[in-house]
């Protein structure tokens, strides 16, 4: 196989990582000042995902290593075209993880409000402008032959992004309640469980109208598996909702994660082998040929990920293995 | 202001922003994966204890490094696209390799590290904080590898309009790299040598504590004079190099305008870049070429002369970078760096003498030496970026041509305005709040936490 499609394959498998981890964080974090009704509950959600979000985190920052180390016009044109997009999700980012650590340094009521409020944003608004930036790159931007973005902050708004971005807020949502559901233990399950089954109906509802939209808006169906993949997700999320309902909550984490794996690798099936289309000129699209680093460097890179991946996806799975007790208010978690 | 001079300013912000925290992540995590390794061989729990409350300023430094991290990694694309385009190929690389082998590592088990005291046994925990202080430190090793190729690149042909690799174990074996690293590394245990050695200066003087500050002293002494020592001898291996691979920066680090075989070194000088001249200085003769050449005779290039070969070979710009703050820089780096190895040899001798804690001039002066590293880490960053205009790459592209097309002035400015003051303000927080664990000492559990909280204090202590 060609080293760009194995590039673009690996910055696929990073971003279905990233939206499969970081989902079900940004979720936790979007859900936190619903579910913890006092403050000890909400250090209990908080903690759900305290040892491992900053690892989740980390698979965002490779998949823009990737980015740059393997196609850097790509890296180029997306980070300067969606520049101020990317100052607000960098904000966001800035006081979600501040807000972890410093939280719990000191006790008033209003300082533990405020980062609270941190760690809510700063889920939900990554959730969006990810949402919104999906669904820009399907549909496309102006990119000129220069490979240079000439629009602003407002081109990429449309009630096609802007719904794909509530999609994606509703199925992180979903998901980080159903992630909830498994890690916590007595009255607090049930508690995660109706936020699920109520964000998990405004999500479906979401998420057709999405697949509608795409279909409306962008050449995604004109890739057989991409379209297939598309449908798959909504199958899967539709299963996942079924299986919350019986209180399967381990299989319905499974199915909710399916459908974000399948939603990604539909989106990146539709872009193949494109990263960024340009609305202009269908020829001025960056591709994984002409936006790709050189052979040498591309070889360099898919040694290291082939060694690296697998370590890491190993270390990770053991990290959530240790964790994986249930939590409670009464239980000791270190900080 | 042009895009060109706005960026320019974001990135030194938040450079040195991000730099303000980095080096004493790289150096505490060391000292911290020591104290806990003496743990688990020596059973002392005074060790222990010492691994989680020094742990506990770690990790607020920590965040702050990681959060000002990512936006340095999304910079070159968001602000300097052009030379993202052109150094890609080269530069990407070892980001990805940062975030592939370093940044995975380094969360993933500092998450196991801070959750898992009661889950994993005592030796895979001491084993956690080890991978945290050796990926950390690898991080470092990687981000500098890119800034070295930077200062002075090799390994690369000029292919497709565009740097490309052509040796990647020449990018790792970059003499600058093989200098610059271990200068870092070291600067990263001289802070947190002289950051524990202020506090618990702190608390000696009150008499709080003793045992516990009296032990992590030693420590932090200890590393404090052996890596100051260290840094300079790197350093001034790192100059040497410097004469060959970027002699314009090391003559603007000298003000020597005109070339000589017996080089001064100047003290102190009253700089005339206009005429490109020193009105005074106070310097050693010969000293700069004895420096460079470990003898009394040798030729150290002037900037005049410089000037004037590059102008020749890359065609006419302005090829001198900024004199001044590169000098200046240069002598608090390098005056602050000798002030902390005085101090360290001081403190040593005393405490060796049994009289350190009876001395309160002396920890006095340990206390207030704490900024002394994070100037020296700060002027030393000043001079190697500086020192390299008008470059982004030595020789191959100047700051002018990297910088992003699409971005305009008002998103710079929203965006530079809007960094400063959330940086700001998380300063501000971050520091009060490594104040207040610092002033409380070692204590089990914080008293209004749990007061507040009514039931299940345990949460977060």
């Amino acid at each position: 196989m060609e080293l760009n499609v194995v590039w673009f394959i690996l910055v696929a498998v990073l971003f279905i990582g990233f939206f499969f981890l970081e989902g079900f964080d940004y979720g936790v974090g979007i859900l936190l000042p619903f579910l913890g009704r006092d403050d000890a509950e909400r250090r209990l959600v908080i903690n759900t995902i305290g040892p491992v979000w900053d690892g989740n985190e980390v698979w965002m920052i490779t998949a823009g290593g990737a980015l740059f180390a393997a196609f850097p016009h790509v890296y180029a044109t997306l980070f300067s075209g969606f520049y101020l997009a990317l100052f607000l999700l960098l904000l966001a980012l800035i006081g979600r993880g501040v807000a972890f650590e410093f939280r719990s340094k000191q006790a008033a009521p209003s300082w533990r409000a405020a980062w609270d409020t941190a760690i809510f944003t700063g889920s939900l608004l990554p959730a969006l402008l990810w949402g919104v930036a999906v669904a820009n790159l399907l549909q496309g931007v102006p990119i000129d032959a220069n490979m240079q973005y000439t629009g602003n902050f407002f081109t990429l708004l449309s009630p096609y992004t802007l719904t794909a971005g509530l999609a994606f807020v509703l199925v992180f949502t979903y998901h980080g309640a159903v992630f909830i559901s498994l890690k916590v233990e007595g009255e607090m399950i049930g508690r995660a469980r109706s936020a699920g089954l109520k964000t998990g109906l405004a999500a479906a509802v979401a998420c057709l109208t999405l697949v509608g939209l795409t279909y409306v808006s962008t050449d995604l169906f004109r890739s057989l598996p991409a379209g297939a993949a598309l449908w798959g997700a909504v199958a899967s999320f539709l299963v996942s909702y079924w299986l919350l309902r019986g209180e399967k909550y381990g299989l319905s984490f499974t199915f909710s994660g399916l459908a974000i794996v399948l939603t990604t690798l539909a989106f990146f099936a539709g872009l193949f082998p494109r990263l960024m289309v340009s609305s202009l000129n269908p020829a001025w699209s960056l591709t994984i040929y002409n936006s790709a680093s050189s052979p040498y460097t591309l070889k360099l890179m898919t040694i290291a990920a082939a060694v690296m991946v697998p370590v890491v996806l190993g270390y990770q799975i053991w990290a959530y293995w240790v964790f994986r007790k249930r939590l409670g208010v009464k239980g000791h978690l270190e900080y | 202001m042009s895009e060109l001079l706005l960026s320019r300013w974001q990135f030194g912000i938040t450079s040195t922003y991000h730099f303000f925290f980095v080096p004493l992540t790289l150096g505490l995590s060391i000292l911290i994966a020591f104290m806990e390794v003496m743990y688990v061989r020596t059973d002392n729990e005074l060790y222990k204890k010492m691994a989680k409350f020094w742990g506990k300023l770690f990790l607020i430094n920590f965040a702050m490094g990681v959060v000002t991290g990512i936006v340095q990694e999304f910079h070159f694309g968001m602000n300097w696209s052009e030379y993202s385009r052109f150094m890609g190929d080269i530069f990407g690389a070892p980001l990805a390799l940062e975030a592939l082998t370093a940044f995975f590592l380094e969360s993933t088990f500092l998450g196991l590290w801070v959750f898992g005291w009661d889950k994993l046994s005592r030796k895979v925990h001491a084993l956690t904080i080890c991978l945290v202080a050796f990926a950390s430190n690898l991080s470092a090793f990687w981000i500098l590898a890119a800034n070295s190729f930077m200062q002075s690149p090799t390994g690369y042909a000029i292919r497709n309009g565009r740097a490309e690799m052509t040796d990647f174990m020449a990018l790792l074996t970059n003499p600058y790299l093989l200098y610059q690293f271990p200068h870092v590394l070291l600067s990263g245990l001289v802070t947190a040598g002289v950051f524990i050695t202020a506090i618990s200066a702190w608390h000696l003087l009150r008499q709080s504590h003793v045992d516990f500050f009296r032990a992590s002293m030693k420590i932090g002494l200890v590393c404090t004079l052996l890596a100051s020592l260290a840094v300079g001898g790197s350093g001034h291996l790192q100059a040497q190099m410097l004469a060959k691979a970027q002699p314009m920066k090391l003559a603007a680090v000298e003000a020597l305008w005109e070339t000589s075989d017996s080089a001064p070194f100047s003290i102190v000088a009253m700089i005339d870049e206009k005429n490109k001249r020193n009105d005074f200085a106070l310097s050693i003769p010969g000293a700069l070429t004895f420096l460079v050449h470990n003898s009394p005779m040798g030729e150290v290039k002037g900037i005049k002369a410089m000037e004037q070969e590059y102008t020749a070979r890359y065609g006419p710009a302005d090829y001198v970078p900024p004199v001044p703050p590169v000098f200046w820089s240069f002598r608090v780096m390098a005056g602050a760096g000798g002030l902390l190895i005085l101090l360290a040899l001081a403190g040593v001798w005393l405490w060796r003498a049994g009289k350190l804690e009876s001395t309160p001039v002396l920890l006095k002066a340990l206390l207030y030496s704490l900024p002394l590293p994070y100037i020296a880490n700060s002027a030393g960053w000043i001079v190697t970026e500086i020192g390299r205009q008008p470059w982004i790459v030595f020789g191959l592209q100047r700051v002018d041509q990297g910088v992003s097309m699409a971005v305009d002035a008002a998103s710079i400015w929203i965006s530079l305005i809007g960094f400063t003051l959330v940086y700001g303000a998380l300063a501000l927080v971050a520091v009060s709040l490594m104040r207040k664990i610092a002033v409380a000492g070692p204590v089990d559990a914080p008293a209004d936490a749990a007061g507040a909280a009514g039931k299940g204090a345990t949460l977060w202590n």
